[in-house]
């Protein structure tokens, strides 16, 4: 039932369309949108206009963009023959911050999910595969999730890539550093035994 | 405890909830199909992340919720590995899940079905075999109450090595294989080795079939299985695309 009338309840659907906002939460918001001074509310609203207008996909690696090419793709510093191949353009903020990585991305904009139809020609594989020769690129990291998803992305990928005589790697799984070992489940322990590695 | 209880169960499907939770689906021993929320899953500091993805065997505990349960613990029973390291037996397993997501019922105990999935599974990761998909679609039609007549034509009665009565098709209302004869009238073309197949597979001979090798009946055993499930579920499996 609608309780308030005009644009106020507009405002309240509106907000309630988005992800993770139920109906109070929406309501909340709106009323503290109300009393906020109303420059701050209009840079919101310029803020989700501009966000909307101009940003776009990068033409070449799938990240969001708001010209023809992303930072990523534009910065000439980065090593082009390596590229890491991410889920989600979020995924590479998370790489990036890392520190470790300095070649080149590729966001396939989401993963294979057989329980959800989603198959590769759901997302950019065909576009990672154009890249190949294109960019002389000799190793891809495949840094999906290691869920069943993602699992089954990189799997799917290897097969295609490996007999391009690529380098195909795929991050390691293992335990989070400050993590107590008793409290790790038996794959990613088993997984990180498996990726264990020599003490220099 | 009141409102807790412990199973084991397979895990068939995860979804993603809000900022790092999931909710998964739970086929259990005990409690028929369980529907939960685990709080934090997707988080890597998580106690029981890849406790909880698809085809693991766990055992779980829970605290009962209005409409969706809680886990409180999860351990692995079976991971199975195996088919979640190799694409070709992940996308056979994954319709198995499917196919049970569909048909079982919520808080509704089927230990035979639960037996038969884990068995599948198990089997699936052993043989390698792909023809374990399609042998427990058809197995699984059997316990739902939907055996297949294959000795005779579901819509005449004819029965096979009576004159015109010989098997050639399908029919998936009827429920079993046509004679030539009404086969006129629709029905999936079904050839004799995929019958026979079909028949060592419900007829006891499932050694056998697993050890024979996959040929074009395989394909025709498994797209007919494919099709007698979603007729009984009246909807679309998803995950079989990838088959």
């Amino acid at each position: 039932m609608n309780v308030y009338e005009g644009v106020m309840q507009t405002l309240i659907d509106e907000l309630g369309r988005l992800p993770g906002i139920g109906p109070k939460s929406a309501q909340r918001i709106a009323f503290y949108l109300l009393k906020v001074d109303a420059l701050d509310a209009k840079r919101l609203a310029h803020a989700i206009e501009e966000a909307k207008d101009r940003v776009t996909w990068c033409r070449r690696c799938f990240n969001i963009s708001e010209g023809e090419l992303c930072a990523f793709c534009l910065d000439e510093r980065r090593d082009d023959h390596v590229v890491c191949v991410v889920e989600e353009p979020r995924d590479i903020v998370a790489v990036e911050r890392t520190g470790e990585f300095r070649g080149r991305y590729h966001v396939l904009q989401g993963a294979i999910s057989p329980i959800e139809g989603v198959g590769p020609e759901q997302l950019r594989v065909k576009e990672l595969l154009a890249r190949i020769p294109e960019e002389e690129i000799s190793e891809v990291i495949l840094a999906t999730n290691p869920n069943i998803e993602g699992e089954a992305t990189a799997m799917y990928l290897a097969r295609l890539l490996k007999p391009a005589g690529l380098k195909v790697t795929r991050i390691a799984s293992g335990l989070p550093v400050g993590g107590d070992l008793e409290y790790a489940d038996e794959v990613t322990l088993g997984r990180a035994l498996e990726g264990r590695r020599e003490v220099s | 405890m009141p409102g807790l209880y412990r199973d084991e169960g397979v895990v068939l499907r995860t979804i993603k909830l809000g900022e790092a939770d999931r909710i998964v689906t739970v086929l259990t021993q005990g409690h028929g199909k369980v529907r939960a929320v685990a709080k934090g899953v997707r988080k890597t500091s998580s106690r029981f992340g890849g406790r909880l993805e698809p085809m693991s065997r766990i055992a779980l505990q829970c605290y009962r919720g209005r409409e969706l349960d809680i886990v409180t613990q999860a351990e692995t029973l079976e991971a199975n590995r195996v088919l979640r390291e190799e694409y070709g037996l992940l996308t056979h397993a994954i319709p198995m899940l499917e196919a049970v997501d569909q048909v079982a019922q919520e808080h509704e105990p089927n230990p035979a079905l639960y037996r038969m999935l884990t068995g599948a599974l198990r089997a699936l990761g052993e043989l390698r075999n792909p023809v374990v998909t399609s042998a427990f679609f058809w197995k699984l039609l059997s316990l739902e109450g939907i055996h297949p007549m294959l000795d005779g034509c579901a819509r005449c009665g004819h029965e096979e090595g009576d004159d015109d009565a010989e098997l050639i098709a399908f029919d998936l209302d009827e429920g079993g294989t046509l004679c030539r004869g009404c086969a006129r009238g629709g029905g999936w073309s079904l050839s004799f080795p995929a019958l026979d197949l079909l028949r060592r597979m419900l007829g006891g001979g499932l050694n056998g079939v697993f050890a024979q090798p996959t040929g074009p009946e395989t394909h025709e055993v498994e797209q007919l299985g494919i099709r007698a499930v979603e007729h009984h579920v009246e909807r679309r499996l998803r995950s079989t695309a990838l088959l």
